[in-house]
């Protein structure tokens, strides 16, 4: 191994541990839903964060909310298939699967 | 290397591996997710006694719980016909035809949603809908507990079950929930082949099984020892006249319209004619209906598609769908309080 390629690697190494060890960026936060579940069961967010939701199921999922401070449908997709909901108002935001009611978590928006 | 040493050496290992392969074979007994548990799941403040399911079947088979003492609970959940009541749609209050197949009640104590469109949540939520709804039973619950409060009889099963709480609305519903707790399917071929009887199911059934979860895709939603998910889809039934909304009733949202809960597959044998509008007689009709994908496309689930399925592999299906049914256990009616 020369001494410039053993540089690059260990540049990337600290490049991925700073990586790993930051705080998710505002805004770029992501919600697992895998084995009927949602791979997060509480979610700190501030407003105007976005949350993506991934399927990571075999089946279809859907994600929506009826909360007072936001609510919105993002509908039902498929296994690999996103969708993102842009947070507007502080406040405590339940989410579920209309699919499957079992499913739930939470969103807690803060200004 | 002295033989004491050599000795722990080896028994020290072997140890750990038979206490492993111990664990492990316990750990893969109980988690097998396709055999149902022994039991029920009860809340606290219902746990079941011999006492309370006593005072829910005397409660389950009275027809003094319906407006014109015509109809009880078993009058659609009848246990001769796999605790459903064999026909397309239910009849309720005066012989009034209703728009939704009776479900059966069997294993319904594992569901944490109940009804068709889910709108109760638990079985004490449940238990008393039926009897005050116009349409079924058609007795408010005031009328109904004055009339229990009527017939001497009662009064020492209620006290039995549920000490010092008297003849309520909630005691009603505890105590037919309980009674509820105790309709669980019985052993089944299929529960015995996955025991490891390999002569319990046909190879066409076995092989059944294999498309359910594969090709077919029925595990999808028809999941776990209870085979359903819990969850409500838009299957894409031809229906008749005013389209029924379902879940939608309870969250208008898009994809919750005509979708409704998936039904267990358990003891399925016993509770023809199928789907919740008992448009099909038979199971191979259902299995033609998800090979074609449904026939309404309107807001159909996701996971609905064409199958290509051969000839042979619906009747694979069929088999091992047959093998999901237990010789159903002897009920001895009640004799009721006067």
């Amino acid at each position: 191994m020369t001494p410039r390629s053993f540089s690059a690697i260990r540049l990337g190494l600290m490049g991925l541990v700073l990586a790993i060890s930051m705080p998710a960026f505002a805004g770029d936060q992501t919600v697992g839903q895998a084995k009927k579940a949602f791979t997060v069961g509480v979610l700190k967010a501030k407003v105007g964060d976005t949350v993506t939701f991934r399927n990571d199921d075999e089946f279809a999922h859907n994600v929506f909310s009826l909360s007072d401070s936001q609510s919105f449908d993002l509908g039902s997709y498929k296994k690999g298939e996103t969708r993102n909901v842009k947070l507007t108002a502080p406040g405590t935001i339940e989410v579920e699967c209309a699919i499957h009611p079992e499913m739930k978590m939470k969103i807690e928006v803060t200004k | 290397m002295s033989k004491k040493y050599l000795s722990q050496r080896i028994s020290l290992p072997l140890t750990l591996l038979f206490g492993f392969l111990l664990i492990g074979s316990v750990v893969a007994a109980e988690a097998d997710p396709w055999l149902r548990p022994d039991f029920a799941p009860a809340p606290p403040e219902n746990q079941l006694t011999p006492e309370r399911v006593h005072l829910g079947m005397l409660l389950f088979f009275d027809p003094r719980l319906s407006k014109k003492m015509s109809m009880s609970c078993a009058s659609c959940h009848n246990p001769s016909l796999g605790w459903s009541d064999g026909l397309p749609t239910a009849v309720g209050f005066d012989m009034h035809t209703l728009a939704r197949a009776t479900p059966t009640i069997v294993n319904t104590s594992f569901s944490p949603i109940q009804m068709w469109d889910g709108r109760k949540s638990t079985l004490e939520d449940q238990a008393t809908g039926p009897i005050e709804a116009a349409g079924e039973m058609n007795l408010p619950l005031p009328e109904l507990i004055e009339r229990l409060k009527s017939i001497p009889g009662y009064a020492s099963k209620f006290e039995a079950a549920y000490p010092g709480m008297g003849i309520t609305a909630v005691t009603v519903a505890r105590g037919l929930a309980s009674f509820e707790r105790t309709v669980l399917s019985t052993e089944s071929p299929f529960d015995r082949w996955r025991k490891g009887d390999q002569k319990a199911v046909s190879a066409s059934a076995k092989h059944g099984f294999e498309l359910f979860q594969d090709k077919a895709k029925c595990a999808v939603c028809h999941m776990g020892y209870n085979f359903t998910d819990n969850g409500f889809h838009n299957i894409g039934l031809k229906t008749e006249g005013e389209p029924d909304v379902g879940r939608y009733a309870q969250r208008p949202l898009k994809s919750m319209h005509g979708a409704f809960k998936t039904p267990t597959l358990r003891d399925i044998g016993l509770t023809a004619p199928y789907m919740r509008n008992g448009s099909y007689k038979t199971l191979m009709e259902v299995v033609e209906h998800y090979d074609r994908g449904g026939d309404d496309k309107t807001n159909l689930d996701l996971n609905m598609v064409p199958l290509s399925l051969t000839a042979s592999e619906k009747t694979d299906l069929v088999a091992f769908l047959e093998s999901l049914t237990g010789v159903p256990a002897d009920v001895r009616l009640p004799a009721l309080p006067h």
